[in-house]
């Protein structure tokens, strides 16, 4: 089982107390009825799905219940940080190269 | 025609609010553990920011655990911290932690949860194996001490747990999930004495 760390109850839960919520730092627009067709469709359904490094949203749903952000390595499922909801997007990932 | 003339009169003469608890008076013993469904109790799930855990503190008579997985425990009275602005609070002595908070002026939501729970006691030796056989979290004294209390799940159903001594918890659950989760606990502490 994995072991994710939340960042509010701080310390490491089985992955069973938590949802995944899709990928993170998607905003949605201030305006949204007056989005084009085109930038909607991007905010609403295009998604990265990246090999390797992707930014999610998880909820520790049977725990604190809040959402937070994960950085997870797709081909590994090793979870490489996690951080509260609302914080910028890392600039620098914790032992990865590059 | 007379069962259903009987059953009238049965009904008529106890009073339609009378309250019926889940499960109530259950027990399982087994070899180092003993689960039993505890007494009804008042509760509120309360909901409020920072600014205003002081006030309710002080009307509550019990400090807000700001830390997580803690819980603070005074005259009859618990307040487990669920989340950074989440508390269960237990009343086991018969006073409603409801009014108190209705005079509570600070921003807050607290909303009446007492019929919502049933508590479970799960006590003995074999206690933590009983409740490990369906929640993943670590039990152990140095990661769950006396005092600790987490929401997390049993099986397929969601818990709030608390560690009233070494070897005791309490069991919180929806009275739904009440009879599932008593048949997983009992089941859990027969294996728990193998």
């Amino acid at each position: 089982m994995l072991l994710i760390r939340c960042p509010y109850c701080e310390e490491e839960r089985p992955e069973l107390e938590f949802r995944n919520a899709g990928e993170a730092h998607i905003a949605r627009s201030a305006n949204i009825s007056g989005e084009s067709d085109d930038d909607f469709e991007k905010f609403f359904f295009i998604r990265s799905n990246p090999k390797g490094i992707i930014y999610e949203r998880w909820r520790h749903m049977h725990g604190c219940a809040r959402f937070f952000n994960a950085v997870r390595d797709t081909v590994t499922d090793k979870f490489i940080m996690t951080y509260k909801a609302g914080e910028p997007k890392p600039s620098k990932l914790p032992g990865v190269a590059k | 025609m007379a069962k259903a003339a009987a059953k009238k009169t049965a009904a008529a003469a106890s009073p339609s609010v009378e309250r019926r608890p889940a499960l109530a008076g259950r027990s399982t013993a087994a070899t180092g553990a003993k689960v039993e469904v505890l007494p009804p109790a008042d509760r509120i799930s309360l909901r409020a920011p920072e600014a205003s855990i002081a006030a309710l503190s002080k009307a509550l008579g019990v400090t807000l655990p700001k830390k997580p997985k803690t819980s603070a425990t005074k005259a009859g009275r618990t307040a487990l911290w669920l989340g950074p602005d989440e508390w269960l609070v237990i009343d086991e002595a018969g006073n409603d932690p409801l009014t108190d908070c209705a005079a509570v002026s600070a921003l807050h939501s607290a909303v009446g949860i007492s019929h919502r729970n049933i508590a479970i006691a799960v006590t003995g030796a074999g206690a933590a194996a009983t409740i490990n056989a369906g929640c993943p979290q670590d039990l152990s004294l140095d990661a769950f001490p006396v005092g600790a209390a987490s929401r997390t799940i049993l099986g397929k159903a969601e818990i709030v747990l608390l560690r009233n001594a070494p070897d005791a918890f309490r069991v919180e659950c929806w009275r739904s999930f009440s009879d599932y989760v008593f048949t997983f606990l009992s089941e859990g502490s027969r294996d728990a004495a193998v």
